[in-house]
């Protein structure tokens, strides 16, 4: 069988299309390559999801975290300190654990049922753990950033009479976002590579539709080596990140655009996330 | 433990359950705590070191020591840990008999290597398969902190080439026309210099070395996510105990224990900061200075 | 893969101990009454007990280590302990790269387990354990195959709806619906599976294989590998 043939069964396999059984013989390379990386896509699918909502949370919190009401302020630190205080593994054992105990039938609320099964699934249990983590690391950068906007940005708007919502939205928030960018860019790399841990989070997998650890470890279970289908899942990893670096440093040289090119933040590798 | 849990089939309420959680494997559950602090107070200081070497490489005049340096730091950046935990303990495990072998059997003339079996000479085995258990645990603890160092290292070394380069160039300059040689001014100036600059960064460290605990599992230590999940699953009467599944409290209870090593964590790490940050030339050490005034 | 999960050391010989060289039990330690750590952390079950009692007669000193499921095998070829008797069944698959000992349990069924005697156990969401043969029915007969990592979470998934049946050895799941008070009951037919459970070993360990296949034999013989059957898993089982 050709690997043209290989990846035309098995590159959607993850999401449910082509061939329904998994490869029983051979295990060649190009099988290995095609179904880890068709798992790749669920890494991704978390990822993407997971950060876009996270990005919309974290402004919300990080704002309720600046606040001057204890009401808005108080949860708004719990929320951060319960989710950046304790490892992400042992969030998705608990999320998977309560999800689980939801009832069957769906929940009544004011006479409609809401169907709630769905929710212990890993597309949507897992990807609701990943984004309330990475809303909490995010609103803690986003919070950071704000209390650091120079005194004199604001102080210029102030004097310029823009007040309230538009300084808000013209000053305050295009500066944080951009003095947060960096340490943002790596939130993202670490959320990414976080999403192998679903594999292990005990969400199951269903018709053997996975994400890039669960067909590495499938192959790893039949072929009894892990020295290739793991250094491949660490490849595919590599290039994601690289593609993160270079879609984020596109946004980064846009968010800097006005300043002089001598006093632009660059982009600088700082380990401070990671789960 | 007590002689009142002899016959645990009828005991009830309390003392069934004092009974239950002193059972030899709540024991053994109560010492992996134990092993994760170990883990901890063992990898900090090994990871610190590599990282010191990682950022003395990276620093260095000789380009290759640089390109391994470097590549080393940027090694984490593109490979999930999980990923890296997965393949490399059995890869140390295997070169570490490799090496046995090569140096007690030269002789054997057998392949190591047959098919996918990976067969050394029995006096290669690290331990000895006929070694106390204890030794296979401690062997198999030691391979995790070598992996774990390894890892957080590289963090570490990116942490601390950060701090390197924001010592004041002044600094090393007036050490230099003092006459210091290379390794004084490095020894004396940069690094006594360079820990107030290092510590927000070595802090978050810590704090992802503590939230990366539960991954021991992964490298074959029982460890308290392993014990949690041995205890909490639903037990038949083939047990002595039976109960139907406690996982959710058993992660509570680990997720608790996480919360207050971080707040603790939190509360040292900030005095730790407040007394590095004395005399000081940076913006917290001229505060200080002030309110001392 | 390397899950080497340690327990307590056990020495089935006194005489001679220091001489011999130890064998190394790898177990799961998930699956009574096959294999469990009892709760004064020790492996327990039939396997021990039948372990015991084979390295007893073979004049070996045994050692217990329990590892995860999925890892089993590399850490066998890896050389982290010696023999995998963790009720493995006897598959080509498997065979064609560790050997096994003749079985020391007959080839038993599989069964489904369900809330509900109806249960769709062909086409419905099927629960079972990753990597087991089980799995691989369940996969290639269009079941809706759903995996978890540890037996017991396959249990606990159709408890909680997430799976419509599950699918394990018939031996595992009797004493659960024995004793879940009519909750759970068995479902579509039995299975065939497999050529009974062996002990695992490695391809060129041919003197320790033939050691162990002594002792089956014997305990076949002389009807006490059937007595031990029989006090695990009751007397509604196959025997030899």
């Amino acid at each position: 069988m050709s690997c043209l043939q290989t990846v035309a069964d098995y590159g959607l396999r993850s999401m449910g299309y082509g061939e329904r059984l998994l490869p029983k013989t051979d295990f060649t390379l190009c099988q290995q390559f095609t179904l880890i990386g068709s798992g790749m896509l669920w890494n991704i699918y978390f990822g993407v999801l997971a950060l876009m909502f996270g990005f919309l949370l974290a402004n919300v919190i990080a704002l309720a975290k600046a606040s001057r009401f204890a009401l808005a302020r108080k949860p708004a630190e719990w929320f951060i300190f319960i989710f950046r205080g304790s490892p992400l593994f042992i969030q998705f054992f608990l999320a998977y654990e309560a999800l689980v105990l939801l009832p069957r039938n769906g929940i009544e609320i004011f006479g409609m049922t809401a169907e709630v099964s769905w929710l212990s699934r890993a597309w949507a249990g897992a990807l609701l753990v990943l984004f309330l983590n990475t809303a909490a690391y995010t609103a803690e950068i986003f919070y950071g950033a704000l209390r650091s906007i120079p005194k004199g940005d604001l102080e210029a708007a102030d004097a310029y009479g823009i007040s309230g919502w538009s300084k808000f939205a013209r000053v305050q928030w295009p500066t944080m976002l951009r003095l947060a960018w960096p340490a943002y860019t790596n939130e993202a790399i670490f959320l990414f590579h976080a999403t192998t841990l679903v594999f292990f989070s005990g969400f199951p997998a269903f018709r053997q539709e996975g994400d890039a650890l669960y067909y590495a470890s499938y192959f790893v279970d039949k072929t009894f080596n892990p020295f290739v289908p793991y250094p491949i899942v660490a490849f595919y990893f590599i290039l994601l990140t690289l593609a993160l670096i270079g879609i984020f440093g596109i946004v980064n040289r846009r968010l800097n655009r006005h300043l002089p090119s001598n006093s632009r933040s660059k982009l600088k590798f700082r380990p401070q996330i990671i789960r | 433990m007590f002689s009142s849990c002899a016959a645990p089939d009828t005991l009830q309420g309390l003392s069934w359950l004092l009974c239950y959680l002193t059972t030899g494997k709540h024991i053994d559950f109560y010492w992996s705590f134990l092993t994760v602090l170990t883990l901890l107070a063992v990898t900090a200081p090994t990871a610190l070191a590599f990282g010191f070497g990682g950022a003395m490489m990276a620093r260095s005049q000789y380009l290759a020591l640089r390109i391994i340096g470097k590549g080393y730091t940027a090694m984490v950046r593109g490979i999930p840990d999980i990923v890296f935990f997965l393949f490399f303990v059995i890869a140390l495990d295997q070169g570490i008999e490799w090496f046995m072998h090569q140096v007690r059997c030269p002789d054997w003339t057998d392949p190591i290597r047959n098919g996918l079996e990976f067969r050394v000479c029995p006096e290669a085995k690290v331990p000895n398969n006929s070694a106390a258990q204890l030794w296979h645990s401690v062997y198999g603890f030691v391979l995790a902190v070598i992996t774990f160092a390894l890892v957080f290292g590289a963090f570490a070394a990116n942490v601390l080439y950060g701090a390197m380069q924001a010592v004041p160039r002044e600094q090393l300059e007036t050490a230099e026309a003092y006459g210091m040689s290379h390794g004084q001014v490095f020894r004396r100036v940069l690094v006594p210099q360079m820990w107030v600059f290092a510590l927000p960064g070595l802090s978050n460290l810590w704090m992802i070395l503590i939230k990366a605990t539960p991954l021991l599992f992964l490298l074959g230590v029982q460890d308290i996510v392993y014990w949690a999940r041995e205890l909490g699953g639903s037990k038949t009467s083939a047990y002595a105990y039976p109960h139907p599944d406690w996982r959710l409290y058993y992660f509570l209870f680990l997720m608790v224990f996480y919360l207050a090593m971080t707040k603790v964590s939190e509360v040292v790490l900030a005095r730790v900061q407040n007394r590095l940050s004395l005399g000081q030339a940076t913006a917290a050490g001229e505060a200080q200075r002030r309110a001392a005034v | 893969m390397k899950k080497l999960i340690l327990t307590t050391a056990l020495l089935a010989l006194t005489a001679g101990a220091s001489l011999a060289q130890t064998v190394r039990m790898g177990t799961e330690g998930a699956y009574p009454p096959y294999n469990f750590i009892n709760d004064a952390g020790e492996v327990d079950g039939f396997e021990r007990e039948l372990g015991d009692k084979l390295c007893e007669m073979a004049q070996l000193t045994c050692e217990w280590v329990t590892t995860d499921w999925d890892g089993i095998i590399p850490n066998l070829q890896s050389g982290n302990y010696d023999t995998i008797i963790a009720g493995m069944s006897i598959t080509d698959e498997r065979d064609k790269v560790i050997d096994f000992t003749q079985n020391y349990i007959p080839p038993a069924s599989s069964a489904y387990m369900a809330l509900d005697a109806g249960a769709d156990v062909k086409g419905g969401v099927i629960a079972a354990q990753t990597g087991t043969i089980q799995a691989g029915y369940v996969a290639e007969n269009g079941a809706t195959l759903v995996e978890f990592a540890t037996p017991d979470e396959t249990v606990a998934a159709v408890r909680n709806g997430e799976a419509d049946a599950v699918f394990a050895d018939k031996d595992y799941l009797a004493p659960i619906l024995a004793e879940s008070g009519g909750q759970f009951v068995w479902a579509g037919e039995e299975v065939q599976l497999g050529g009974g459970v062996g002990m695992g070993l490695r391809e060129s360990d041919t003197e320790l294989k033939a050691k162990f296949d002594a002792g089956i034999t014997a305990m076949k013989a002389d009807g006490s590998l059937n007595a031990l059957i029989k006090k695990w898993f009751g007397d509604a089982v196959a025997l030899f």
